[in-house]
């Protein structure tokens, strides 16, 4: 039952991803119109249709993909949100309703995770079919709109949207190539093997290192993951849920500390014109040390 | 150690900003390479990985919603809501903004942003505060201000978001241990999330109760000088 609603749910997905691709296609002011469509439209097929061609096609498609990414063909066109006045308007007619909606899907999501055995995932599908409906009867807004608006949202993510789904394949290769055991054998000389409490600060600090070198989490929680956290952590008995829930929040500690994470760092102090550009960075220090040890902590207490 | 190349690939790759997307492929394909595997044994791993994560990326299908929700001023009632905060000191204002950002966050709402709601509400709202409290709010204090108010964003948004059950990163911890051959439900994760979530907001908590004690300590208030100047005309 769960694995069918899913799939159905992938389908929907996939659908979204397919209007982008026909609305890149139909945008004569797009300025890389024929790659954007393609990715979008590749990533339709894999959602759609994925499961029942060979992994290798699937994967050629992705690499394909990467070369669209690569040479800067996959970028956003000239879809418009509504004017500013008229959101002005709006928000002004329909109040603190608006919120209903958006709240719907977490509902739903929790809700469903909480009570049934289908869990969060179909909760968040189901959530959000139910917001788009009552976000619909509400705003009474046409409903080309569902794609007009879905298609403007995706290509403004872009193709940074299928970067968890890249990295956690990455996480795969690494596994078959077994990065894992050599970066595992060259931590266990600094590293005692079987001290529970170094193992969590190794995880931790390394987590928050990597992030901070590379300004992204995600990518550092892919690799850190199969290096330390496998052979130093969830080998002891961890929780493996509150291993890793921590391990990622101890990569965001990372994030607050470093230029490299721009977007949130740097680019935030030009856009408040503060003198020293890495104001933000300076004021996030303290706590993000703090809260790093704080993780150790955690970790150490909570999974073990 | 020819192994760790894609680990290589993957610093310098992301240090020069390339294209992340390619980076990350070309990574997880050298690694491949040196490992033994063959290109086809390659493309396989990573298209199989990549159609049982699917999941991950279910958030797509919210996407029209809200984009219908924020083409009716989804956001704009927000920037209303935060505009009518009445909070008397710099620090509590930014208290009370990273409260919001963060359970907004964990309820998957993506109501914040440096450019959307720090810039043009809530720095103009804690230097607001400032000049109420004090004769002259000089310029490091406002260097400083500025620097607490974009990390206030920072705070919310980084630890609010995991506790929401079909967040990102709750799907890319699924995710990754799941192809590492651990197995974890997300709503767990989400659970495990609440912890760090807590602990930030009463660190940030701390952090701005600490800046209005600076800018008390380095300004001279206007209810003092008030007093002063109703107390130099009593002796009159």
């Amino acid at each position: 039952m769960k694995a069918i609603l899913l799939e159905g749910l992938y389908i929907l997905a996939g659908l979204v991803s397919l209007f982008t691709a026909i609305m890149a296609f139909k945008d004569d002011k797009h300025p890389t119109k024929i790659g954007t469509t393609l990715f979008w439209g590749l990533l339709a097929f894999i959602f759609i249709l994925g499961k029942y061609i060979p992994a290798t096609v699937v994967g050629a498609m992705l690499v394909i993909m990467g070369f669209l990414t690569a040479f800067k063909q996959v970028r956003f066109g000239s879809l418009k949100n509504s004017d500013e006045s008229f959101r002005k308007e709006k928000s002004k007619e329909i109040g603190n309703k608006i919120f209903i909606p958006a709240l719907t899907i977490a509902v739903f999501a929790f809700g469903i995770a909480q009570f049934t055995n289908l869990g969060g995932l179909v909760g968040l599908g189901f959530g959000a079919i139910a917001a788009t409906i009552l976000a619909l009867t509400m705003t009474k807004a046409e409903g080309k709109y569902v794609v007009h608006d879905g298609s403007r949202l995706l290509q403004h993510v872009g193709s940074a949207s299928i970067l968890p789904q890249l990295l956690a394949a990455l996480g795969a290769l690494f596994n078959a190539a077994g990065v894992g055991q050599v970066i595992s054998q060259g931590i266990s000389g600094v590293i005692p093997q079987d001290n529970i409490l170094a193992g969590v600060a190794a995880y931790c600090v390394g987590m928050a290192l990597f992030t901070m070198i590379m300004g992204n989490a995600f990518a550092a929680f892919a690799v850190i993951t199969a290096g330390i956290g496998l052979p130093f952590v969830f080998s002891q008995g961890a929780n493996p849920a509150i291993a890793g829930a921590l391990a990622l929040t101890a990569g965001y500690c990372g994030t607050l500390m470093t230029p490299m994470a721009a977007n949130f760092n740097i680019v935030p102090a030009a856009i408040l014109e503060t003198k020293n550009k890495n104001r933000v960075i300076i004021t996030q220090i303290p706590l993000g040390i703090t809260l790093l040890l704080t993780h150790i902590v955690l970790m150490y207490v909570l999974a073990f | 150690m020819l192994k760790l190349i894609g680990v290589l690939i993957i610093l310098i790759g992301f240090i020069l900003k390339l294209d992340t997307i390619a980076v990350v492929l070309i990574a997880g394909i050298v690694t491949g390479l040196v490992g033994g595997l063959d290109f086809t044994e390659i493309l396989s791993t990573l298209g199989s990985a990549f159609i049982k994560t699917r999941y991950m990326s279910l958030f797509l299908v919210t996407l029209p919603v809200i984009g219908i929700l924020e083409r009716y001023g989804l956001r704009e009632r927000a920037a209303d809501l935060i505009k009518n905060i009445k909070a008397v000191t710099t620090g509590k204002v930014l208290i009370i903004y990273t409260l919001i950002r963060e359970l907004a966050a964990a309820f998957s709402l993506r109501l914040g942003g440096h450019v959307q709601f720090i810039r043009p509400l809530i720095f103009p709202m804690a230097q607001g505060a400032a000049e109420v409290n004090y004769e002259k709010v000089g310029e490091n204090e406002i260097e400083e201000i500025k620097g607490y108010a974009a990390a206030s964003e920072n705070y919310g948004n980084f630890f609010g978001q995991n506790v929401f059950v079909a967040s990102g990163g709750v799907l890319l911890i699924v995710g990754t241990l799941g192809e590492l051959g651990i197995e974890v439900a997300p709503l767990a994760v989400a659970k495990a999330s609440i912890p760090a979530a807590i602990c930030a907001f009463i660190y940030s908590t701390i952090q701005y109760y600490l800046l209005d004690k600076k800018l008390s300590k380095r300004l001279d208030s206007k209810k003092v000088n008030y007093k002063k100047e109703t107390a130099n005309e009593g002796v009159k």
